[in-house]
């Protein structure tokens, strides 16, 4: 596809979690919880005067249809502020200065004062009502292979609660994700090519990953904003994979262009939505389908001139009656049968005649069909009415969702403006250069250079410095190797691989301070341990961390031995297999290697008990 | 308009004024977007500005130029008057504001938040209002609850009257919550009211989709219509948005400084509990039922009470100064069963000597004072201190105040401290009424 041609516009928007000690707003962790919930607490929200206007009771009723929420509480990892019970306490520094590193890692120019603004959301997902959220910085910019992305924004917000359910009227919501520091990343809608897309969001993904971020499945939400000239903005929630995002962006071109060749088709047919609502009870009292005959009512719609466009494929598998019957789901109802894929499901040939006959429509018309509950039919078909007429617009501004196989999704409208005032519960907070300067000028390294420098410098593997940078241990390893000379090695491969084996074995591997490494590899450089005992004796330091490390090594019998002892044990192993050397002179050296190793294992460097056994052989033959 | 001398001379030298779009042009970045006032208490040398996206930022003034872009219309923000329908079948409730804000609306473009006074703005925000009754609402004054004063219940008690004469079924205050538990006491012993008179607030602001204020205020109304004429706190029973406790006003005390539960009855049951519009009256409860009484005001008060806390060390300073300064009477919080160090008992003797009347209450709040059981309390009970019985301090000072202004003679004054006037005092102490 010629992209350029089209008119291809994207933009990023990221949202990744902080790792900071507490949330956004108070002092409770920023870690999800898998405990049972100890309370649950119903609450309901109410559109605020603004959004209703005039007195309104059908709105009002309409607006407040579903807005009621059961939210889990937990005695230990929640409190009143998540509950919204108590005011927010103040703003967490460790999470604006997160911030301010990200900010300056992109160029962006840092706010004078941040101002906590209050962001309307009444989905339940904030037990307030609203969203807590602020503008850190703004105007930054990358370079890319492909150009220059201008970063607009990056914001300082609180994490939504986790929804756990929609049941009996209510829909559930676990509090523990409520109020971890999220930071919003907002490009500008400059790129044209789904490589530079993807591109972006690694390069902003390798920013953040060399701050104090979250890691891990749902700590990163990326969003995509996607247009081309003819169509309408589309945000695209929830891209994982960035292997995915050009074939998202393909789908979604080639969605757009199928949505403006039906516009252009629709038009040429001078086709329309007719407003009435046909009732098929009667009709097809008879039909065999077992999909009709189960439901309360059958009704239709007619959209005159759309005969053959609500089948024609926009996406590969998914076609224009999709995308209708997306939005009349949101009404509660499982699907829509349209005239394009009639007959099927169960519904008869000679049905679809009676249908057609009925509603007096022609060759060019269609038909949809929607069978469910009174209410919840009409509703639907309104919304299916709504979704074909917006057909004769070409493509809608929506949000939607993305899909495993690149697909999209219909999730909800566009947000309109945001509906924002002041948090006043919060104080105004000055971001002074005193605060600024120190960060600025002692910025993470990107993890690709760190990677690199830590390879070269250290003479790692590949593998290694990945893994150091990945697990974030990469300035343990350096902090260790500032102060002691030792090899570089089995320190990395400790941090890197054997302390993710110890926590997975139950061990606290978070009481572990620099000290307790630099005294254990103190020990190995010092040869008071064999390398393979670093492990163990990490093992040994978890279980009594107040213990001086060498007294640890000395009880867990992992102290090595004197080379005269060494000696003395290898000679009497030697001697005790006096045939067999005779017998097979040098050949004996693996199987006394053997024993000698069994022996000696964590008391003796195994180069040293080579050397001397092959003393010993050489001195009997 | 809150912005000081350095910004306002600024935005004087370049023709800015607040609703107005701007630029403000700092060194290496420029700031477009709307000026906004500033917070009465944040620092000078910052404009506000809304950017496009609805942040707010500040911008610090030093080194920069700014420009007007457009003149903006000062943000405006009425819902404009709108016909109430009156309905024959439906009851008459007065609705009377204090300044606790029951509803108020939101101005997106610049932020501002617009309490909601009018009849029209309450029943606009609250349109169900119009299912229960018909309204007339008056803003009475608009003050905070800490700045409650004593001869604003008085105020609060002559409109309610007023209202009552005037044919109200039923009265609702809508009160911030601070001292909201001292107004309704205030209410019990100067009304004697035929119809029910419920006090309530929201402990969320209203301007905020979680606010207890719209359920409060609706089980409000609801309690208005009902057969429990009393003066009654109506807020959450718990922290769902589930029910709400109707508490009798003498009895009730703000127990949490922020959650929505925060009031309860102290010594005492709710007197009934409104859940999904229906009041469920407490079986165990006798009340004043609607029509009983004939309304009677009766607002004589004297404000010149002092409230003292003991704590230990206390000196007798504390007592001998409010004595000097020529305070009417004194309310003491006294630890445990109702006791002070044993050095402010000659104090309390001259405060007798003065005709001056002390109420003994307990800082336990659960509980009843009694000052037999140690010799310290038979001590200042001898010095002519009254007890409290079981009533919370708050109820104590109240009446105390209030008894004061039937008479200054401190027989009189004892005699009606010991009189259960408005069920401020309860004779027994069950096992439910602790920590409910």
């Amino acid at each position: 596809m010629d992209y350029e041609k089209l008119g291809l516009m994207m933009g990023l928007e990221i949202h990744q979690q902080l790792n900071s000690e507490h949330k956004l707003f108070c002092p409770c962790k920023t870690e999800l919880v898998d405990d049972d919930f100890d309370e649950l607490i119903q609450r309901k929200l109410r559109p605020t005067q603004s959004e209703l206007g005039e007195i309104d009771r059908a709105a009002l009723q309409e607006s407040l249809r579903g807005l009621n929420f059961k939210y889990e509480n937990f005695a230990k990892h929640t409190c009143l502020v998540e509950n919204d019970d108590e005011p927010p306490h103040s703003l967490n520094e460790e999470a604006l200065d997160i911030c301010i590193t990200i900010a300056c890692l992109m160029n962006m120019h840092i706010v004078d004062e941040f101002h906590t603004m209050r962001k309307q959301v009444i989905d339940g997902s904030n037990t307030g009502g609203f969203q807590r959220t602020g503008m850190v910085a703004t105007d930054g910019y990358l370079d890319t292979p492909y150009g220059r992305v201008v970063i607009e924004s990056l914001g300082l917000e609180e994490d939504a609660a986790r929804r756990v359910e929609t049941k009996d009227g209510f829909t559930e919501f676990r509090l523990d994700r409520l109020g971890i520091p999220l930071a919003e990343i907002t490009t500008d809608p400059s790129m044209h090519h789904p490589d530079q897309v993807r591109e972006v969001a690694y390069m902003l993904g390798q920013i953040l990953r060399s701050t104090n971020v979250k890691r891990g499945l749902g700590t990163i939400r990326q969003d995509l904003n996607i247009s081309i000239a003819e169509g309408a903005r589309v945000e695209i929630k929830g891209v994982q994979d960035l292997d995915l995002m050009a074939e998202i962006v393909n789908r979604e071109v080639q969605r757009q262009l199928a949505l403006i060749d039906i516009k252009k088709e629709l038009t040429a047919r001078n086709a329309e939505v007719l407003d009435e609502i046909h009732d098929l009870d009667e009709l097809l009292e008879d039909t065999e389908s077992k999909i009709l005959k189960s439901a309360e009512t059958i009704k239709a719609v007619v959209l005159k001139g759309y005969d053959g466009l609500i089948g024609r494929e926009v996406q590969p598998g998914r076609r224009f009656g999709t995308e209708i019957a997306s939005y009349a789901k949101k009404r509660g109802v499982a699907g829509i049968f349209h005239s394009d894929e009639l007959p099927a499901y169960g519904i008869k040939q000679e049905e679809v005649d009676k249908i057609t006959e009925f509603l007096n429509i022609g060759e060019e018309d269609a038909f949809i069909i929607v069978a469910h509950d009174e209410d919840i039919a009409i509703s639907a078909l309104e919304e299916v009415k709504r979704r074909a007429e917006l057909g004769l617009e070409g493509v809608v501004e929506e949000t939607r969702k993305a899909l495993d196989d690149g697909n999209t999704e219909y999730m909800r409208p566009l947000p309109t403006a945001n509906r924002m005032y002041l948090e006043t519960d919060i104080p105004l907070f000055k971001i002074t250069s005193e605060r600024v300067e120190p960060i600025a000028n002692n910025l993470p390294e990107l993890p690709d250079v760190k990677q690199a420098r830590l390879i070269e410098e250290y003479k790692l593997s590949e593998d290694l410095a990945t893994q150091l940078v990945k697990r974030q241990e990469a300035d343990m390893f350096e902090a260790i190797l500032a102060d002691v000379d030792v090899d570089a090695t089995p320190v990395a491969s400790l941090l890197a691989y054997d302390l993710r084996e110890i926590k997975r074995e139950g061990h606290d591997v978070s009481v572990l301070t620099l000290d307790h490494f630099k005294g254990i590899f103190t020990l190995l450089a010092d040869g008071k341990i064999a390398k393979d005992s670093v492990r163990k004796l990490a093992v040994e330091t978890i279980k009594t961390p107040d213990v001086d490390i060498a007294e640890i090594a000395e009880k867990s019998n992992l102290v090595m031995m004197s080379d005269d002892d060494v000696k003395k044990i290898i000679a009497e192993i030697v001697a005790n297999n006096e045939g067999m050397v005779k017998e097979r002179q040098m050949g004996a050296m693996g199987p006394l290697m053997g024993m000698c190793m069994k022996q000696l294992k964590g008391k003796a460097d195994g180069g040293l008990v080579n050397k001397i056994v092959r003393e010993e052989i050489q001195k009997l033959i | 308009m809150t912005y000081k001398e350095n910004a306002e001379n600024y935005m004087e030298k370049y023709g800015l004024g607040i609703g107005d779009k701007i630029k403000v042009n700092k060194q290496d970045i420029s700031y477009t977007g709307i000026l906004l006032d500033r917070p009465e208490d944040a620092d000078d040398g910052y404009l506000v500005i809304k950017l496009s996206s609805g942040y707010n930022i500040g911008v610090a003034i030093e080194n920069t130029t700014a420009e007007l872009i457009e003149k903006g219309e000062k943000p405006k923000i009425g819902f404009g008057e709108t016909e109430i329908p009156h309905d024959d079948s439906k009851q008459n409730i007065s609705i009377v504001s204090t300044g606790g804000t029951v509803s108020s609306v939101i101005d997106y473009r610049t932020g501002a938040v617009h309490p909601a006074f009018t009849a029209s703005d309450l029943v606009k925000a609250n349109p169900e209002l119009l299912d229960y009754a018909n309204y007339n609402v008056k803003a009475l004054y608009n003050i905070l609850s800490e700045d409650m004063k004593p001869e604003y219940w008085v105020k609060a008690a002559e409109e309610i009257a007023n209202d009552i004469s005037n044919g109200a079924d039923g009265v609702v205050i809508a009160h911030g919550t601070d001292t909201m538990h001292y107004t309704s006491a205030a209410l019990s012993f100067m009304l004697k009211t035929p119809v029910p008179i419920i006090i309530t607030g929201a402990q969320r602001s209203s301007d905020r989709p979680s606010s207890d204020a719209n359920i409060n205020l609706i089980d409000s109304v609801i309690g208005a219509k009902s057969d429990i004429a009393e003066v009654c706190v109506c807020m959450h029973g718990s922290l769902n948005d589930e029910y709400t406790y109707l508490h009798k006003g003498t009895k009730v005390r703000k127990m949490h400084t922020s959650r929505r539960d925060t009031f309860r009855s102290i010594n005492a049951q709710p007197i009934a509990r409104i859940q999904n519009r229906k009041v469920k009256v407490n079986p165990d409860y006798s009340y004043t039922k609607r029509g009983e009484n004939e309304l009677e005001l009766n607002t004589s008060i004297e404000d010149k009470v002092g409230f003292i806390k003991s704590f230990p060390g206390i000196s007798p300073d504390y007592i001998e100064y409010h004595i000097d300064k020529g305070y009417k009477g004194l309310v003491i919080e006294g630890t445990g069963l109702g006791h002070v160090p044993n050095d402010l008992v000659d104090s309390f003797k001259r405060a007798q000597d003065e005709n001056i009347p002390v109420i003994m209450t307990s800082q336990c709040l659960y509980g009843r004072v009694n000052m037999n059981v140690y010799s310290t309390g038979r001590n200042i009970l001898d010095a002519g201190v009254i007890s409290g019985i079981d009533m919370t301090p708050e109820t104590t000072y109240v009446k105390l105040c209030w008894a004061l202004g039937q008479s200054d003679d401190y027989e009189k004054v004892k005699e009606i401290m010991q009189t259960n006037v408005a069920g401020e005092f309860g004779e027994r102490s069950t096992i439910e009424d602790f920590l409910n």
